[in-house]
């Protein structure tokens, strides 16, 4: 019988993304083995999140190409998961949300029984498993998200800013979550705004900034002494459009210095 | 005034006598109405969801079509059925026209534009909320529409009770192709029209005044079940 191929690597060559006439993301190369976890930070408007979604197949890339191990394109979205900032729940139970993907992937009723109650249990949601998904709240939601997800058995977990809009309690309750389904064996790759969960997190750090991937490291030399000096300046919590003004206005000045 | 009292009195005394002849009109339009409906939504609410779903040329053109189509004026879609169940008619051998299943197919005619059109608007929006999520958790436009329509739900019952409204509500149709017969295919829109022609109108009002309640009675316990649930899946 044949092993079922893996989905890693991913390979982004070239990709580029526009929309409204903007370009998004800029001629961005990298490429994710299985293993360490990737936490992606940057600024604002930096396409963090897009860039995850181009990952998923969310969305098409306007330039360049996005390549799974696996090709086949049902398999190797079956095969991933992504929570969301803001988790859609459907109007339905707290296992129903879990069974629907699992029914989409052709999983036997059994099994979507034990997989959700396993799910349910991990996520310390059994008690809440016939309350309605949508009366939970931010913090349960974004656990049963999680949940959702672990349920799927990933090879590749996209986590956009999970715990962006959490207390510390329910942040420390999905990070656990996340070391879970990592330690599953899935490759997890995720957005965050917060250093410090960076640092908890992550065994690497991609820098991304207006759409261009500026920096990537393991995660204690990027914090000690990243090369890049716009990461440098993230690092240190300068405001990082001041410093690109005053290079503007360098550059400008240099430019009329030239005419 | 004195019609409008003596219609109340001719309403009340139609109700508490539970007049035969009454009770058989208005369990012929319940029916008729509720059927007409089911099928309606049958057809309806996916074809609604697909429109909204699904990217394909001439897309924007059936969005229209169909808003179009809400309007379709009953009289000529009950000229075309009659047309279409006559005896020279394309299904003339099925014998359907003057019976029940003739007001049926005029009906859901007439309902489907109203439940598509309600039910595209109503799952595009949901699909502008929905859609990463989805496609995120492995569903295709295809196995997205059952899982916005039941998401849906409760949105989508106003479309519901909208293609009730017209079907209870329609007589222009049903009258061409049900000829309103007695104990065949008489129902409350054609009786009162009827007894209007017959210059009985506080009898008239009286079965109007019925209608207006059923279609209250019907609306009201739609809405108390939609709120009920509504508050419980949030």
């Amino acid at each position: 019988m044949n092993e079922p191929l893996p989905l890693l690597p991913l390979t982004l060559k070239d990709v580029s993304f526009e929309a409204g006439g903007k370009r998004l993301i800029k001629d961005l190369n990298c490429c994710f083995e299985a293993g360490p976890r990737t936490v992606i930070i940057g600024p604002n408007g930096a396409g963090k999140s897009l860039f995850l979604k181009l990952c998923h197949g969310l969305v098409p890339p306007l330039e360049g190409q996005i390549t799974w191990n696996d090709s086949n394109e049902i398999s190797s979205r079956f095969k991933q998961a992504m929570v969301f900032q803001r988790p859609i729940m459907l109007r339905r139970s707290v296992s129903a949300n879990i069974h629907y993907p699992l029914k989409l992937r052709g999983i036997l009723k059994r099994d979507r029984i034990s997989l959700t109650e396993e799910a349910l249990s991990r996520a310390g949601l059994g008690r809440l498993r016939e309350h309605p998904a949508r009366v939970l709240s931010v913090g349960e939601q974004q656990k049963l998200a999680l949940a959702r997800a672990w349920a799927l058995k990933p090879q590749v977990l996209f986590l956009d800013e999970p715990t962006a809009s959490l207390d510390p309690a329910a942040t420390h309750a999905v990070e656990e979550l996340i070391d879970a389904i990592h330690k599953q064996g899935a490759k997890v790759i995720m957005t965050t705004h917060d250093l410090s969960q960076a640092k908890r997190i992550a065994d690497e750090i991609l820098f991304l900034f207006r759409g261009r991937l500026l920096e990537r490291a393991p995660v204690e030399r990027f914090f000690r002494q990243p090369e890049n000096d716009l990461a440098q300046a993230f690092v240190k919590g300068e405001l990082l459009w001041w410093r690109l003004g005053k290079a503007n206005r360098k550059n400008q000045r240099k430019r009329d210095g030239d005419k | 005034m004195d019609d409008f009292g003596e219609a109340i009195g001719a309403a009340f005394h139609l109700l508490f006598t539970l007049d035969d002849q009454l009770m058989e009109i208005v369990g012929l339009s319940l029916q008729v109405s509720l059927i007409a409906v089911l099928i309606a939504c049958l057809i309806g609410l996916p074809l609604g969801a697909a429109i909204a779903l699904f990217r394909f040329p001439g897309r924007k053109f059936f969005a229209i079509l169909l808003n179009a189509l809400m309007g379709l004026p009953p009289v000529v879609v009950g000229l075309i059925v009659y047309l279409a169940l006559s005896r020279s008619g394309p299904f003339g051998v099925f014998g359907l026209l003057y019976t029940p299943a003739a007001m049926i197919i005029a009906q859901v005619i007439l309902i489907v534009p109203i439940i598509a059109a309600l039910t595209r608007q109503v799952i595009e929006d949901l699909w502008l909320e929905y859609e990463d999520q989805l496609r995120s958790l492995g569903a295709n436009s295809t196995r997205a529409i059952p899982t916005l329509l039941w998401d849906g739900r409760f949105s989508l019952i106003t479309a519901v009770l909208a293609g009730f409204g017209r079907a209870s509500a329609e007589v222009g149709a049903v009258m061409i192709v049900g000829g309103n017969i007695d104990h065949v295919t008489r129902v409350m829109t054609t009786a009162i029209a009827l007894e209007v022609s017959k210059g009985d109108l506080a009898l008239a009002l009286g079965l109007g005044i019925i209608l207006l309640c059923l279609s209250l009675t019907v609306n009201g316990a739609v809405y108390a079940i939609k709120e009920t649930a509504q508050r419980r899946h949030a």
